[in-house]
């Protein structure tokens, strides 16, 4: 597939590397035990060690190197025995201590890749540099005083892995398909909650454009960006003013860049001559953190199904499309809610992709008309499988399984007792069949007539008709079947 | 009754010939005859008398019930201010008890006040502190001298006798140096041995708590109390404190002391050689051999830790920002402004070198020839000790290049300031443990000090011989 960018003069091949943020999903704080809990109220989960009171010392918590050992893993990544914090020193009211403990030349992991799935089936496989873990800062809040900043705490400290992948990247869409890929393995090892609105996983997006062949462009950085969409438009925007000025002779100055979200324009934070010296040293306040083989042997075993490996198991057993599957794996609850249909019963394994359009389609519409997560979803695994295996069965048609669907999706029950309680059992007997055929085709005397004069299109009207009596029970197949052969006789 | 240790006064209050509170009005009131030597940087009548009360309560078997303690005002303590010497911190009041404090309390030790220091523990002479020089009190009216530093005022406070014990903090020789200034006993411990939890940050790698005493026996009796494994400091070590003072043998047979050639350094005088001498005879006499030995890369120690030291205390002091807590300049109009202006203002002349210094040699550009340079130069003296261990049990050297200097000699030189720490500093980069214990007088009747070396962890064998040679020298 070609990513090529059209210029007015020439083609442009844009190169991204992103940098993902992902908060560690753990109970307390990297380096104290304060609580790690959104939403709560301003500095109320400050620690002395997180205000960086005098004397106060970091403590490493375990339960966060674990869980980056674990996606270091499930990045197909070298986890690293030895690694190192070092401070990042710089100056901001957020920022407590004054620098922020994080991981520069040794980090816990090393190169990995994870591969991202197109719509046409193919793949791409994108390489990860690193993943270290780091401090994240405090919040300034400006917009509470007009002459006051305010600064609140709860977020210092809490544990960050920063996942640095290799400039692989060639569009926007490859960015949306990696972050998502990204989100969805971390989801699936539980070492983040992945929710990109309270901020639990921002990318900077570093980008550069170049003529294909020719060597890497200076690359400006969007900072900070916390949403797939927001990180596309930036992409595209970024992509065309740097195109801009190259075909206008210019040259791109390596920037930092902030992303406004209600522009969809990018403008500078700082340029290269403002960039800070963080001056980098190892923090003599922590240990190297070694790692025994066998805590790495242990975690690696605890690894639970990941999205590639569902999704060939989807493939291979259940005969589904490649990006089928790997529309149903990139959601962790989606994937299981449909391995819950598929097991509820043998005869379903036959029918995934039957199973998949309804859960992608029809369910998918009503969980978001009413803001409902999959995980919640009044409609049980178990009762969506029932209602499919009706269809196959030829109990209700496809048609009326939508009514009955919306139906589940109000009261809970299941597809049978709505089926019964409704009368919406589809309609097999053919001599039931047959009378409504025959008081059609008597009440619309004059349309047969001209059918039978040639004009063949009415068949669809007398179907419409038939199924209008029926209430839409009767049996497309078997109705079909019965008008051809009446009206045959009538001719 | 004059009070002289820390089992002596133990013994008169299990006898009830004293009390508690006896104690501390006699303290009180030497503290306060002593006041022109400006050793208290916060002194507190009522906060002595509060703790009186609680002390009270407490059974006798606590090891330092009624011990006056005076406690280095780098110690985070909750019931006193904690300022680092430093215009920053004035009016800062923590909310917790340091490691090191807490034990002493928990032991029912009476604190008696915050001692000064040079700010932030920069310097050697307390000549750096924001409330004012301390007067070693062994000068005489015409001729004020250096108590030495950064823990002078500790260290005084022991030699004024205005406590029994005092807590200090040795970053390159702030405990051993003023300890031989003020002719009194300091021991610098292994580095880990003690938690560094609340007490302000210096130089992270090098700092670690000691004790200032009047002899061997209360040097050992409180540095087994403020000893010990503390899970929030990631550097303590776990590790058994034994009962060093029950476990006293200054019978020296079979051990062998090292003489490095290297602490003979131009421009000591005669009178320190000539000291450190009868100290390598009065060990031999206690059974102990002599052997001359070499740490080649002595030289480089004392460049080593003006780079290190610097470096962390640069970051380690980015904290003190006037956002949270301390000083605030509050005439800033913009954030960045506000830092500058806290800072200027906030910090002293010495503080602000060290932090430049630092922030230099670890910049973009520099920090593979200062820093990184620096910490292989550092593992290079610290194996020097490694080696030399293997055929010594400890070293004897000087503590310092001289006894204490006037007040206002060295004020203008920092280079000349930093020489003092020459013999101080190879042990701080090694992480060993040091202690200075008086020895010998120079011609003016000044204390000087000698500092005996051991091997981690091994403090034991360091308070045997400095028991040796103090009884030897009594």
């Amino acid at each position: 597939m070609s990513n090529l960018l059209k210029g007015n003069k020439y083609e442009w091949e844009i190169v991204i590397g992103l940098e993902i943020h992902a908060q560690v999903k753990s109970n307390s704080k990297l380096f104290s035990n304060s609580s790690t809990a959104f939403g709560s109220k301003p500095n109320s989960q400050v620690s002395l060690v997180d205000a960086a009171m005098p004397g106060m010392l970091p403590v490493i918590n375990s339960y966060c190197v674990e869980q980056a050992i674990k996606t270091g893993i499930g990045l197909n990544a070298e986890i690293n025995n030895y690694s190192v914090f070092d401070r990042k020193n710089y100056f901001y009211a957020d920022l407590p201590q004054g620098y922020q403990i994080s991981q520069y030349k040794f980090p816990i992991v090393g190169e990995g890749k994870v591969s991202i799935d197109f719509k046409d089936g193919s793949s791409k496989d994108i390489r990860i540099v690193r993943l270290h873990l780091e401090q994240d800062a405090g919040k300034s809040l400006h917009d509470q005083n007009p002459t006051k900043t305010y600064v609140d705490l709860n977020r210092s400290g809490v544990a960050l892995m920063e996942i640095v992948s290799e400039p692989d990247i060639r569009s926007a869409e490859e960015a949306g398909l990696y972050i998502s890929k990204i989100r969805s393995i971390l989801m699936y090892l539980d070492t983040c909650d992945g929710n990109m609105q309270e901020g639990s996983l921002r990318a900077d997006v570093n980008i550069s454009v170049r003529r294909p062949g020719e060597e890497y462009g200076t690359r400006c950085e969007i900072k900070n960006l916390n949403s797939i969409k927001f990180i596309k438009q930036a992409i595209n925007y970024e992509a065309k003013r740097q195109i801009e000025i190259l075909e206008e002779g210019g040259i791109i100055e390596q920037n930092t860049l902030l992303f406004n979200t209600n522009s969809g324009k990018t403008r500078p934070m700082r340029s290269k001559e403002e960039a800070h010296d963080y001056r980098y040293f190892p923090d003599p306040d922590l240990l190297p953190l070694e790692i025994d083989q066998k805590v790495i042997d242990k975690l690696v075993k605890s690894i639970p199904e990941l999205p590639d490996e569902r999704k060939r198991k989807y493939v291979e057993e259940y005969n589904l499309s490649n990006y089928d599957a790997s529309v149903l794996t990139a959601d962790k609850s989606v994937s299981d809610f449909f391995d819950r249909v598929i097991n509820s019963d043998n005869l379903l394994k036959d029918s995934a992709k039957i199973v998949v359009n309804w859960i992608t389609s029809e369910l998918f519409s009503l969980l978001k008309e009413n803001n409902i997560e999959i995980a919640h979803s009044p409609i049980s695994p178990e009762h969506l499988g029932r209602m499919v295996k009706l269809i196959k069965e030829d109990i209700i048609s496809g048609k009326i399984a939508k009514d009955v669907l919306i139906e589940m999706f109000e009261s809970k029950a299941g597809p049978e007792i709505i089926i019964e309680k409704k009368g919406l059992r589809q309609l097999t007997n053919t001599n039931e069949i047959e009378n409504i055929v025959d008081e059609v085709l008597q009440e619309n005397k004059k349309m047969v007539e001209q059918y039978l004069s040639g004009k063949d299109k009415l068949l669809g009207f007398f179907v419409g008709q038939s199924m209008k009596k029926s209430k839409g029970k009767a049996n497309p197949k078997i109705l079909n079947d019965i008008l051809k052969i009446k009206l045959s006789k009538k001719n | 009754m004059e009070i002289k240790s820390i089992n002596q006064l133990k013994s008169l209050l299990d006898e009830n010939k004293i009390s508690v509170k006896e104690i501390a009005q006699t303290y009180i009131k030497k503290i306060k005859e002593k006041k022109d030597l400006n050793i208290f940087i916060y002194f507190d009548e009522d906060k002595i008398n509060d703790q009186v009360k609680e002390i009270e309560k407490l059974p006798n078997n606590k090891k330092l019930k009624g011990i006056p303690i005076a406690v280095k005002d780098l110690f985070c303590t909750k019931n006193m201010p904690t300022t680092a010497a430093s215009k920053i911190l004035e009016n800062f009041n923590p909310t917790y008890e340091s490691f090191v404090t807490q034990k002493l309390i928990n032991e029912g030790s009476l604190f008696v006040g915050k001692t000064n220091l040079d700010e932030f523990a920069m310097g050697s002479a307390t000549n750096t502190s924001y409330f004012g020089n301390t007067i070693n009190p062994l000068s005489n009216k015409d001729n004020p001298l250096a108590p030495g530093g950064s823990s002078g005022g500790s260290a005084a406070a022991v030699a004024a006798d205005l406590c029994l014990g005092s807590t200090g903090t040795d970053t390159g020789g702030s405990i051993r140096q003023p300890a031989s200034f003020c002719g009194v006993v300091g021991i610098k411990p292994t580095y880990g041995l003690c938690s560094r939890w609340g007490i302000a940050a210096f130089a992270s790698s090098l700092d670690q708590a000691g004790i200032f005493s009047k002899n061997v026996t209360d040097a050992s009796i409180l540095l087994e109390e403020i000893a010990g494994h503390d899970e929030r400091d990631s550097t303590s070590s776990n590790v058994a404190i034994p009962n060093y003072s029950k476990k006293f043998n200054s019978d020296l047979t079979g051990k062998t002391i090292g003489i490095p050639k290297e602490y003979t350094v131009d421009g000591i005088s005669d009178e320190i050689n000539a000291v450190w001498e009868d100290a390598i005879k009065s060990l031999e006499k206690k059974g102990a051999r002599i052997k001359h030995i070499s740490l080649p890369h002595t030289k480089y120690a004392l460049p080593t830790y003006y780079i290190i030291a610097p470096a962390e205390a640069s970051s380690n002091l980015a904290r003190y920002d006037g956002v949270k807590y301390g000083f605030r300049a509050d005439e800033a109009k913009s954030l960045d402004e506000m830092y500058e202006m806290t800072r200027s203002e906030g910090f002293g002349k010495e503080v602000k070198r060290r932090i430049l210094i630092g922030t230099y040699v670890l910049s973009a550009g520099y920090y593979d020839a200062y820093y990184l340079k620096a910490q292989k130069v550092r593992k290079l003296i610290a194996n020097d000790f490694v080696e030399t261990f293997k055929e010594c049990d400890l070293i004897l050297t000087p503590t310092a290049p001289s006894a204490a200097f006037p007040l206002n000699e060295k004020q203008d030189d920092p280079i000349k300031m930093y020489l003092n720490d020459v013999f101080t500093v190879p042990a701080s980069l090694a992480g060993i443990p040091g202690i200075s214990i008086p020895y010998g007088k120079d011609k003016n009747g000044l204390p000087l000090g000698m500092q005996l070396l051991g091997k981690h962890f091994n403090e034991q064998e360091v308070f045997n011989a400095a028991f040796a040679l103090e009884k030897d020298y009594e």
